[in-house]
């Protein structure tokens, strides 16, 4: 019988075949955890009774929320990190570097085939290289930062095939926005996402990390996308014969099947306050808006940036309107130094902060207040993220969201 | 009898022919600036505490959003908000994330000559340009924003006449806290302090604006330096003429002269919790610090993030330092951009920030801990200003806070 | 686990996501019981100052779906909450409320005929009663009641670990 992606990862990680259902535990490969839990992964792994980590080189610490500090007690989780990370010999700490999910593949502490768990449930971002990825909480992230081993039930899988090429205004955001919208905010609760069809294939490993990100908010536990080419440049490795064959074999079983036409495909805006409330952007166009955030995990990478200033050259941000940016990753911030990127967007009049979660997390870096309207890039437009239940968050790609900034209104972004 | 420079602005603005010290006038104010610490207040009195709300001239009033940018709680992003909607409704100049008020004034709005009233104490720094800039509160300012005019009295003056020339390594921040530490943080209470002198001219419009922005520290009602080709020049290159352009008379009366001779001044380091709590830096070296933080209005601009890139360069940052780097203004940030000192700072693992007030104002961005030391080019170490109220702020240049972001501890640049 | 008890409802709709269990704001104070105060403040900032202990929370679909926060489940904990009824969970809720001990229960009917306020009675793995009308309920797998038999994952993992409770 054929496998998908997930049957095989877990199938290589322990060692005999698996099929949905099949409750198993699997070995480790490395977890993520950031800033805000490691306080309370800290007192769980002690609680617990555990001395020592599983394997120091296989745990990444990185401080992303809470960077740059914007209350009193925040610093405590840095504290409370370093001394962890002292205590227990983990060398991997990012204290600035960018968000999690960004540098866990920037960084090349992921691989394709590999099983990793963060303490965050953006976690399936991992996917884009072929990595099953999931998200967890404190309490099982001690558990395997004690014992390296997680139990798992292995998850059925969708398939979504993308054939064709995207019109200009039309990125990988919009992409998974409409899948959202299609599967439903549960629509894939418990269960594996699986990406194919040339669209896919054409489309930059950043691109399918967007994609990657955001199937947790369709439910999913996981997103895959078969290694090529493209994972293994970014990886920085040659692909093994093994790598390469993480594929879905044809005779593989899935729950089901999804076909998207890349021509058929808008730019769309999930709408307040679902993630699944999607909207063609062109049923909206002309909605006055007060700011703009370009960044986060979901839509912070180099070429998010480099199409909004595409957009925005020689152009200024509506007046009254604030356009913030907050690129993903120290590298990809400066990337853009360097090729010319966050010139173009100082001279519009964006606000650019250090790489962080930053307003993505609603702690800091552009709240809102009552009857406001932001057009974001990131990933949730929960009520009340952003600031009070009264602020309208609109999801929307780096191109829609650089089009909006210029006009002060909902704008279909041109290419 | 002479007046000083300060007398000379108040009499301009008063449209008298002579004022002393003690006098009391009414002026006419030629610029309001107001920043989100307090404008949010200023328009809630506007709106319910005057029967005939009205503005004298918006054309004077330039409103900054700089303290908490980008908004960091429900609360700031409502007081926000209300400038917004306020200023656009009125027609009000209009700055959000554009950097600090007070360098966006500089760049901007300040003509040597003017009587400026700004609802922040740090509004002295327009002294460097020769205006008369002072803070008021938030009563002051709607006063004179629904008026056009207020009161003043006018202050006694004390002259600093500056000679010889810094030392190599020692910046006009350590040569204004050496002053705040010898005259105390009353010591130019209700007074102006003016600066003049050989030892001026060779200072250059950042040096400047660093000395009369932290004149307040010293109690100081306003700063003023005289008018030379030096201030002319910026002006010129930022498109703008001089309303006037005072000095003092050789017979004007000053309550005090000081000779400070540069040559003598060393990197200075003032300790928690007073600005006058000072100590040669090489006393404090050795202190574990926790953060690091270069900008302000009084040392963010282009001149100090040179200073910090230079020594950067090559190095990085303490892996265990938060070391931000937070350019004055966006015409600072886009100037550094341009010289490669953002990407210097950032790939020595610093946090480079949005033009803001950041960890100097002690909320949204940087604030410290329980316990935790922070080495601050800011304007102020009282006692929790940069966050925890046990926590502990040291003011040095941007040389020495670079140097300790460096080596994790208080260091002067030669240190490294 | 074949408790039975009964408990006064609070009805909440589908999707309730972890940003409204508890805002990211309210996630760096000290304690669970520091953040409890602010549960559901997004959506209904009355309510968790009226939750009593032994109270029943029954919701729609997708009960805590978003983000990994280990809090949400341990604050509906902390409030008193002796178990939610939903149509159904999101995946990480689901986990992190088992590993605390937070009993869920999935059940697609019960949501639309319940008022707020109604008492129901919940046998454990058995039934749910509402007004003489009874609703089936599913029982879990068995590493699942083994976790919550030891008393949560911590106290699996002390057990592990050759230590006392």
């Amino acid at each position: 019988m054929g496998q998908t992606i997930i049957e095989k990862i877990v199938s290589r990680n322990i060692g005999h075949d698996v099929k949905p259902g099949d409750i198993v535990t699997v070995n480790v490969d490395r977890v993520m955890i950031h800033d805000i839990f490691i306080p309370f992964v800290a007192d769980k792994f002690e609680e617990m009774g555990f001395t020592r980590l599983w394997n120091p080189d296989k745990v990444v610490l990185i401080y992303d929320h809470l960077v740059p500090a914007s209350q009193v007690d925040d610093t405590r989780h840095f504290r409370a990190g370093d001394a962890f990370a002292e205590k227990y010999g983990m060398k991997n700490v990012h204290r600035s570097d960018g968000i999690c999910h960004q540098l866990m593949t920037e960084a090349l502490y992921v691989k394709p085939g590999d099983i990793v768990f963060g303490t965050d449930s953006h976690t399936t971002t991992y996917g884009c290289v072929g990595a099953f990825s999931s998200g967890i909480g404190y309490t099982e992230m001690a558990s395997i930062l004690g014992t390296g081993t997680m139990w798992i039930k292995v998850p059925e899988t969708i398939r979504v095939v993308i054939e064709g090429v995207l019109p200009s205004n039309v990125t990988s955001k919009d992409i998974i926005l409409q899948l959202i919208g299609d599967l439903r905010a549960d629509g894939a609760t418990y269960q594996a996402l699986e990406f194919c069809g040339d669209t896919i294939e054409n489309m930059s490993v950043a691109s399918r990390m967007t994609i990657a990100n955001m199937a947790v908010e369709a439910g999913a536990k996981c997103a895959l996308f078969t290694p090529d080419e493209k994972t293994a440049e970014y990886c920085q490795i040659e692909l093994t014969d093994k790598e390469r064959s993480l594929s879905g074999d044809r005779d593989a079983e899935y729950i089901r099947t999804i076909h998207y036409k890349a021509e058929e495909l808008t730019p769309v805006l999930a709408c307040p306050s679902q993630v699944d409330h999607i909207r063609p952007v062109s049923e909206l166009a002309g909605t006055a808006i007060d700011q703009v955030f370009i960044g986060s995990c979901t839509n912070g990478r180099l070429e998010d940036l480099q199409k909004a200033a595409s957009i925005l050259k020689g152009k200024k941000v509506a007046p009254f309107v604030k356009l913030i940016v907050t690129p993903a990753s120290r590298k990809i911030y400066n990337q853009a130094l360097a090729d010319g990127t966050m010139e173009i967007l100082a001279e519009a009049g964006a606000v650019i902060t250090h790489p962080g979660c930053g307003l993505c997390c609603g702690r800091t870096g552009g709240i809102l207040s009552d009857g406001e309207r932001v057009v974001a890039t990131n990933n949730r437009n929960f009520l009340g993220r952003m600031g009070t239940s009264k602020v309208e968050i609109f999801l929307a790609s780096p191109a829609t969201a650089a089009a909006c900034a210029v006009s002060g209104r909902i704008t279909v972004p041109e290419l | 009898m002479g007046m000083t420079i300060a007398e000379k602005i108040i009499a301009r603005a008063a449209g008298v022919d002579t004022v002393k010290a003690g006098d009391i006038h009414t002026v006419e104010v030629d610029r309001l600036l107001s920043n989100d610490g307090t404008t949010h207040l200023t328009i809630d009195m506007y709106n319910s505490r005057l029967k005939n709300p009205h503005i004298a001239d918006a054309d004077r009033l330039v409103w900054v959003v700089d303290h908490n940018v980008p908004a960091d709680s429900p609360k700031t992003a409502a007081s926000q908000k209300k400038m917004r909607d306020f200023a656009k409704e009125h027609g009000i100049t209009f700055y959000e994330g554009k950097g600090v008020c007070h360098q966006i004034m500089m760049e901007n709005h300040v003509r040597p000559g003017e009587l400026i009233f700004g609802a922040d104490s740090h509004t002295c720094a327009y002294g460097a340009l020769g205006a008369f800039g002072t803070g008021v509160g938030c009563t002051d300012y709607l006063y004179a924003m629904v008026t056009g005019k207020s009161w003043v009295l006018v202050p006694e003056t004390l002259r600093f006449n500056l000679t010889g020339k810094l030392p190599e390594g020692v910046y006009a921040r350590d040569l204004i806290l050496t002053i705040i530490g010898q005259i105390g943080a009353n010591g130019a209470n209700y007074k102006a302090m003016e600066f003049a002198g050989e030892g001026l001219k060779a200072l250059n419009m950042s040096d400047r604006i660093a000395i009369c922005n932290l004149c307040v520290e010293a109690g100081a009602k306003t700063a003023l330096m005289e008018v030379d080709d030096t201030a002319l020049e910026y002006l010129k290159a930022h498109g703008r003429e001089p309303k006037a352009c005072f000095t003092s008379d050789s017979d004007a009366v000053f309550a005090a002269s000081y000779e400070i001779d540069l040559g003598s001044v060393a990197p200075i380091v003032a300790k928690p919790h007073f600005v006058d709590n000072v100590c040669p830096a090489k006393e404090a070296a050795g202190i574990k610090i926790d953060e690091a933080f270069l900008g302000s209005c009084n040392n963010g601009r282009i001149e100090d993030l040179r200073v910090g890139a230079a020594l950067m360069k090559g190095r990085k940052v303490h892996p265990l330092v938060r070391f931000l780097v937070v350019p004055a203004s966006q015409a600072v940030y886009q100037e550094a951009l341009k010289e490669g000192i953002l990407q210097t700072f950032m790939e020595a693992g610093a946090i480079v920030m949005n033009p803001n007030c950041s960890v100097c104002w002690g909320s949204c961005q940087g604030v410290i801990g329980e316990g935790e030391n922070l080495i601050s080019t800011g304007t102020r170490n009282f006692k929790g200003r940069a966050g925890h109220k046990d926590s502990y702020v040291y003011l040095a240049s941007a040389a020495t806070v670079t140097a300790s972001a460096i080596k994790g501890e208080i260091a002067t640049a030669d240190m490294l | 686990m074949n408790e039975t008890f009964t408990g006064k409802v609070w009805t909440l709709d589908d999707d309730i996501d972890t940003d409204i269990i508890i805002p990211t704001e309210y996630l760096a104070l000290k304690t669970v019981q520091d953040m409890a105060p602010y549960a559901f403040s997004p959506l209904r900032p009355e309510l968790a100052a009226r939750i009593c202990p032994g109270d029943i929370i029954v919701a729609g679909k997708n009960f805590g779906c978003g983000s990994s926060r280990e809090q949400a489940p341990e604050i509906i904990k902390a409030l008193g909450i002796k178990c939610i009824i939903a149509k159904s969970f999101a995946r990480i809720f689901f986990r992190n409320a088992i590993n605390n001990g937070l009993l869920l229960i999935e059940n697609a009917e019960l949501r639309d005929s319940v008022s707020e306020g109604d008492m129901i009675e919940v046998e454990v793995n058995e039934r749910i009663t509402h007004r003489g009308n009874t609703y089936p309920v599913a029982s879990l797998p068995q590493n699942l009641v083994d976790i919550i038999n030891a008393g949560g994952l911590v106290k699996a993992m002390r057990h592990l670990n050759g230590l006392e409770d």
